[in-house]
């Protein structure tokens, strides 16, 4: 008896034991825990399609997310010439950051960071909120797996059609659909990589060099690597990567509690489970049939009826598989469904379930999210177009005249965030000089005015010598202020005057 | 090793290596997959990179490999590279004027940099890697230039020297008034104090009048009658607060009775004439030069 044989006899057996149209699945939890060695070859996983909310909004996500990586390099912004029209635009040879109407220099980098720690905290929020939401529609691994996997769906067909493929011997057919399944799959992630790459260059003209082959050696690496790493986690390892690679899983749990919601069989409901046949009474047993359709749907191999676990990415497809089957047999929605341990815990108590949103966790991470939205926004708000830097002399702390004076040099860096050029105003309070001077301004004495180009840092040398009659007798503190006149802006910065020992 | 030798651990499913300690015994749990995948890989790659690229010594040189890779090649290449990369720049700093270069922020800011590095690399062991100086070797952030500060009188003193070996070299000896048995060792004691009256400090009146003729007989052929120095010989201004060898009366009558003058190279020939023009930007820039 050959292997497909074999299948269509276990087929029809369950199709014996179902009822009212639904096939009870003989699909199999390989990633239950209790399975789990630890040296363990994979073992291929066949996600059945599922029709439903959760499946749409999945496909809805997928297609935002996507749209928003491939198609945003290709957005145009007009920051006037001589700067990039690219809206976002990493420029690393010219050490700029481009987004949209902002721009940012590398010691702005704390915006980054921030950024950064605001999507953390909002993740610690959306976990603590709904759980793994992330794991299950947003995060890259998930969205492109769940790609690839449609792929799979559409060259080699559904689940079972896909079972009855591997056991095949090699024929053409086999061979053509293998192709041209591995072949989607490295367009797919040639792609990927090739849309990475434009986010570090102007896109029209990337993609222009790349098909010529004028591009940079580094760009066509990118493309390599991110291949590489598209079609091995997207195709190849797929679960793994969430269940063992993934430190995410581990670091969640201590951001959810039991109010948290989840993907949640409600064994209050189910249980006893077991087969149903038409006309059957419910009597005495739970809602649950037993006919493995949320088995069968789950990306991850698992059996959600066991409970909450490590490997479940509450992408809720099982939800939908599970409702499908409560249509056909006339129960109501909801014996799989977004709700929480505590809430089964009190159904069993003869308690409401209730949900609660507003919580000492949630408060805490929303607020901490607010004030850190709120710091940035201000900063961002209140934030220079104008910068100046100031690093006085070492070597020599100070240098003394022939007059008796004492002076201290000063390298000056003025920076112009702007797309035009700017004459900013040099001006120093707190110490009376006998003279300032900027090495190459013509001024003497005074206010200093300095032509800094568009976009520019301009970097230059300052004097300031002080005669011996109004030399402090210790170091003294004052500031420098840069000024635009135009617009009134005005940054100062701290220094000091070292007039030296004695003599 | 034979067949009926092997045991497998009941509990890991795993055969044992035959070996036991004190009833523990050793299980023989193959390499994983991707390890061995991966040495195996790393031994094709050590292969082929000694095909490629140099590998084994030989009795007389080593093995080249096909592409015939060398660090030193590169190096020079990269040198190569960088001139050349600079070129532009640096026919432009060797054709432009002093002036030009001063009010062209972009040739400055080339010039500059290039000053800096060669500065560092040439004149710091010397004049310190700040240019602060120390006793004997000028302080070129102040506004003393013994041989004048303007672009042109720095270029000149970098091309030439100071008592170098260069033919047009910048040339002055003070002599060493004491050791030659020139002046008394009196005599060099009221001269002293008459250098500490220039520099407006307080000194012995009496001293001061009995040196003023010797002063004048002495030491005003360079110094000048006022003691205010003269750029043609490099001659110190002795009224100012700047001291080359110090300004303690003590560090005076030193240099009265040594007569010490230092020696800098010339350092045409050694350097480009480009790389000269940018150091003399750079040390004109230190302290703003004259």
């Amino acid at each position: 008896m050959n292997a497909h044989t074999k299948l269509n006899a276990t087929i029809a057996a369950a199709m014996d034991e179902a009822a009212n149209g639904v096939v009870r699945s003989d699909a199999e939890a390989i990633n239950r825990s209790a399975k789990q060695a630890f040296y363990k070859a994979r073992v291929p996983i066949y996600p059945k399609l599922v029709h439903g909310f959760y499946r749409k909004l999945k496909w809805a996500v997928m297609a935002i997310t996507l749209s928003i990586y491939y198609f945003t390099p290709w957005i145009r912004w007009d920051r006037g010439p001589g700067a990039p029209s690219q809206a976002v635009l990493v420029d690393l040879a010219h050490e700029r950051f481009y987004f949209f109407f902002i721009e940012l220099w590398p010691q702005e980098v704390y915006y980054i960071t921030g950024l950064l720690i605001l999507a953390a905290l909002s993740i610690f929020l959306a976990s603590a909120l709904f759980g793994r939401i992330w794991c299950g529609y947003a995060c890259p691994q998930t969205v492109w797996t769940d790609l690839f996997i449609y792929v799979e769906r559409m060259i080699e067909g559904d689940r079972s059609a896909r079972i009855r493929l591997d056991k095949e011997p090699w024929t053409a057919g086999k061979i053509a659909k293998r192709v041209s399944k591995h072949s989607a799959w490295l367009v797919i992630s040639v792609l990927t990589g090739g849309a990475w790459i434009f986010y570090f260059a102007d896109a029209p003209t990337l993609a222009r060099q790349l098909f010529t082959g004028e591009a940079a050696l580094t760009a066509y690496a990118f493309i390599g690597i991110f291949t590489f790493t598209t079609y091995s986690l997207g195709g190849l390892m797929r679960e793994q990567v969430c269940i063992y690679m993934c430190p995410w899983p581990r670091i969640q749990a201590a951001m959810t509690d039991a109010e948290a919601l989840s993907v949640t069989y409600r064994s209050d409901r189910g249980e006893p489970r077991g087969f149903h046949k038409k006309g059957q009474s419910w009597e005495g047993r739970g809602a649950c049939i037993d006919c493995n359709q949320c088995v069968a749907a789950c990306p991850m191999g698992i059996d959600i009826r066991d409970g909450a676990q490590l490997e479940c990415i509450n992408c809720a497809l099982c939800i939908d598989a599970c409702d499908e089957v409560m249509d056909k047999v006339g129960l109501a929605h909801g014996l799989i469904a977004y709700d929480t341990d505590v809430n089964i815990q009190r159904r069993k108590a003869g308690e409401k379930p209730r949900f609660q949103f507003v919580r000492a966790r949630t408060i805490l991470y929303g607020g901490v999210t607010a004030v850190v939205a709120a710091i940035m926004l201000f900063a961002f708000m209140t934030r220079h177009t104008i910068g100046l830097d100031v690093l006085r002399d070492r070597n020599p702390n100070y240098v003394r005249l022939s007059d008796g004076s004492v002076r201290n040099g000063y390298t000056i860096k003025l920076l112009n965030h702007s797309g035009h050029p700017r004459s900013l105003e040099l001006t120093i309070d707190g110490l009376k000089v006998t003279s300032f001077n900027v090495i190459g301004e013509h001024d003497t004495k005074g206010d200093i005015n300095i032509l800094v180009p568009a976009d520019k840092v301009r970097s230059l040398r300052a004097l300031i010598a002080i005669e011996p009659a109004d030399l402090p007798k210790e170091r003294r503190e004052f500031t420098f202020t840069l000024k635009d006149p135009a617009s009134g802006e005005k940054v100062e910065t701290r220094s000091m005057f070292i007039p030296g020992g004695g003599q | 090793m034979t067949d009926h030798n092997k045991e497998v651990d009941s509990h890991s499913g795993t055969e044992t290596t035959g070996h036991e300690w004190d009833g523990i015994k050793e299980l023989n749990t193959p390499l994983p997959r991707w390890w061995l995948g991966i040495f195996y890989a790393c031994i094709v790659w050590s292969i082929g990179y000694w095909v490629v690229m140099p590998a084994w010594p030989m009795i007389n040189g080593y093995t080249h490999g096909m592409l015939n890779h060398s660090q030193r090649v590169n190096v020079a290449n990269d040198i190569a590279a960088l001139k050349s990369a600079r070129h532009a720049s640096e026919s432009k700093l060797a054709s432009a004027s002093m002036d030009h270069i001063q009010s062209n922020p972009d040739l400055l800011q080339f010039a500059l940099a290039e000053g800096k590095a060669a500065f560092g690399d040439n004149c710091a062991p010397c004049h310190g890697s700040g240019a602060q100086g120390s006793k004997g070797y000028p302080n070129l952030n102040d506004d003393v230039w013994l041989w004048g500060g303007k672009l042109a009188d720095i270029q000149h003193t970098i091309t030439v020297g100071v008592r170098s070996t260069s033919a047009e070299t910048r040339q002055s000896q003070m002599p060493a008034f004491g050791k030659d048995g020139i002046l008394k060792p009196a005599q060099i004691r009221d001269l002293t104090e008459y250098v500490v009256a220039l520099s407006h400090r307080p000194a012995n009146a009496a001293a001061v009048k009995r040196a003023r003729q010797l002063f004048s007989d002495n030491c005003a052929a360079c110094h000048g009658e006022d003691g205010k120095g003269n750029r043609e010989f490099g001659a110190p201004n002795l009224t100012d607060a700047d001291w080359l060898y110090g300004g303690s009366p003590q560090e005076i009558s030193t240099q009265i009775y040594l007569g010490r003058g230092g020696v800098m190279p010339t350092w045409q020939g050694r350097l480009s004439p480009e790389t000269i023009k940018s150091l003399a930007i750079y040390v004109h820039s230190l302290g703003g030069g004259e």
